[in-house]
């Protein structure tokens, strides 16, 4: 199986790869996946307190280019926009950016997961109520 | 200078060696009569390559020519052996004893035969990948017509104790197969010595052509015979019906005489660069050898890398280096192998490793360059993995309460 060039640019090129204080409220950690299906993709976000706005998005992904390239697109796709604006990232936009091939899509659907994450842990940690997400993403 | 890309995956598939097409050449155009024309000479010209081919592959396994039925790879052989055996051998029993890392061309074979109405006992392995011999034991049934155990695995390159094997299955007289397609050429084997009734292999594996293989199939003390699964001419003393592939056949032989004269010499090479390669590679933390380092091929290594996916890994470098990864993630089942499985191997594990499989043509600087780039690569992606910060950071992570999906 070939890889798309943005897949190749994003696994060699990552964006964003690291770590964010996650101890710190405006800091929304989402940690989805599990080792044993083989991928675990860690997502950060931290927001501005006073705009709503996301100013700074980290990620950690153990996983295929896929995964990788899924991660490092997501946290490009979050900064910059608001916190209710980032859960309206569908997987399916990161499908069809990165050209993923059907077996792939499940590394997509982790991204969307990861985001939506990281946003309930931010609202939770600032009092706001867990968002349910309709139609589980959770396969 | 080093040539990219290079080709680490010898346990797939091998390249031809050139002297190996040179032998076939003439049997395409000169040479072209069909080996069951008995009346002409084109077809005695076929025959007598045919036969020649037919020594050269039984001296390298200590068989006679007369034992070895020419199939189109390992996988009819295997097909061969265990469905032609239990039909045969119906009247007997029923019963057929295997184990769980079999390739799948013998796995599936047996799921087959269940069918059929066949009883199957899987064995397990080890940690090593290695059968224990007192499961085997206590395994035979009145009703057991046939052990099927690998020579020596295709992802691990372990070899199992096949003397053992047989000499327990004779004294239960039961019949032996062996998958060999990853050790004939490889490592010495004799199939009297190591008391094999029927064998399986193939010329691709042994810098043959593809599309060519054989199963042996003893004829003397006892002589075993197989239901032929294709109806047609009745060649191959009626085992296995089918024009002859005469240009794959000849490189077949010649493969043989190939691994035969140089054996020797390509397994104490390749050892020793195997060994470096593992050894140098085993400096980076967290890195297991999968399957035994004592009774193993050669050529073969196993490794995973713990917190980086095979997938992902290999990624970093198959554009100049070929390998492949018990990572399943390509797959829809999203399974890891299950042979590493087998070993008792995490997922986690099963998804971080990576076969290596040197061979004939195999280079020091290739070697050189293989290390260099899969630590860098390993290093790179356990930077960005949350597992491996999480490991540094000393978080059990049995105890993380991960999102199934």
């Amino acid at each position: 199986m070939s890889y798309s060039e943005k897949v190749i640019d994003h696994y060699s090129n990552p964006k964003n790869v690291g770590t964010l204080d996650k101890s710190k409220q405006n800091v929304g950690t989402g940690l989805v996946g599990a080792p044993e299906c083989g991928d675990v993709m860690r997502l950060q976000i931290e927001v501005d307190e006073t705009t709503g706005i996301i100013k700074d998005a980290k990620f950690k992904t153990f996983g295929c280019g896929s995964a990788i390239a899924s991660s490092s697109l997501a946290t490009e796709w979050l900064k910059g926009k608001s916190v209710d604006d980032a859960v309206k990232i569908d997987n399916m936009d990161i499908v069809e950016e990165l050209s993923l091939p059907p077996v792939k899509i499940h590394c997509s659907v982790l991204a969307e997961d990861a985001i939506k994450a990281a946003v309930n842990d931010y609202r939770q940690k600032n009092g706001l109520p867990e968002l349910k997400f309709e139609g589980s993403v959770v396969h | 200078m080093l040539k990219l890309p290079i080709y680490l995956d010898h346990n797939a598939t091998t390249p031809c060696d050139p002297r190996v097409v040179e032998a076939m050449v003439p049997y395409f155009t000169n040479t072209y009569g069909n080996a069951a024309s008995r009346n002409h000479p084109f077809g005695w010209q076929a025959e007598a390559a045919v036969d020649y081919a037919r020594e050269q592959i039984a001296k390298l396994i200590g068989a006679d020519a007369k034992e070895i039925i020419f199939t189109s790879g390992a996988t009819e052989a295997d097909n061969l052996a265990l469905k032609g055996v239990f039909e045969m051998y119906r009247s007997k029993g029923n019963h057929i004893i295997t184990c769980n890392i079999e390739h799948k061309a013998v796995l599936d074979t047996c799921k087959h035969l269940e069918k059929e109405g066949a009883e199957i006992t899987y064995l397990k392995v080890n940690p090593d990948g290695l059968i224990d011999l007192k499961e085997l034991e206590a395994a035979f049934k009145p009703t057991t017509i046939l052990v099927a155990i690998m020579y020596a695995n295709n992802e691990i390159g372990t070899i199992m104790p096949m003397k053992e094997i047989s000499a327990l299955s004779r004294k239960k007289g039961v019949l032996v197969f062996s998958d060999a397609t990853q050790a004939v050429g490889k490592v010495p084997i004799d199939v009297n010595k190591d008391g094999i009734d029927l064998m399986a292999f193939s010329a691709h594996k042994m810098y043959g052509p593809k599309g060519v293989g054989a199963l042996y199939v003893r004829r003397k003390n006892p002589r075993v015979k197989v239901t032929a699964q294709m109806d047609g001419g009745g060649h191959e003393r009626g085992m296995r019906s089918g024009t002859l592939n005469v240009p794959g056949i000849v490189g077949f032989g010649k493969a043989c005489e190939l691994c035969m004269l140089e054996m020797d010499q390509d397994a104490k090479r390749l050892g020793i660069l195997r060994d470096k390669l593992e050894s140098s590679l085993l400096k980076l933390e967290e890195a297991y050898v999968n399957g035994s380092t004592q009774h193993r091929l050669p050529h073969v290594s196993n490794i995973s890398f713990k917190y980086v996916e095979g997938e992902g890994l290999m990624m970093g470098f198959n554009k100049d280096i070929a390998v492949s990864s018990g990572s399943a993630c390509t797959s829809a089942s999203l399974e890891p192998s299950y042979v590493l499985k087998a070993l008792g191997l995490g997922d986690d594990l099963a998804h971080s490793s990576l076969r290596f499989g040197l061979g004939r043509f195999t280079t020091e600087e290739q070697i050189d360059y293989t290390i260099e780039q899969v630590t860098k690569t390993v290093n790179r992606l356990r930077e960005m993995s949350p597992l491996w910060e999480m490991y540094k950071e000393g978080v059990n992570m049995n105890m993380v309460e991960w999102a199934h999906h």
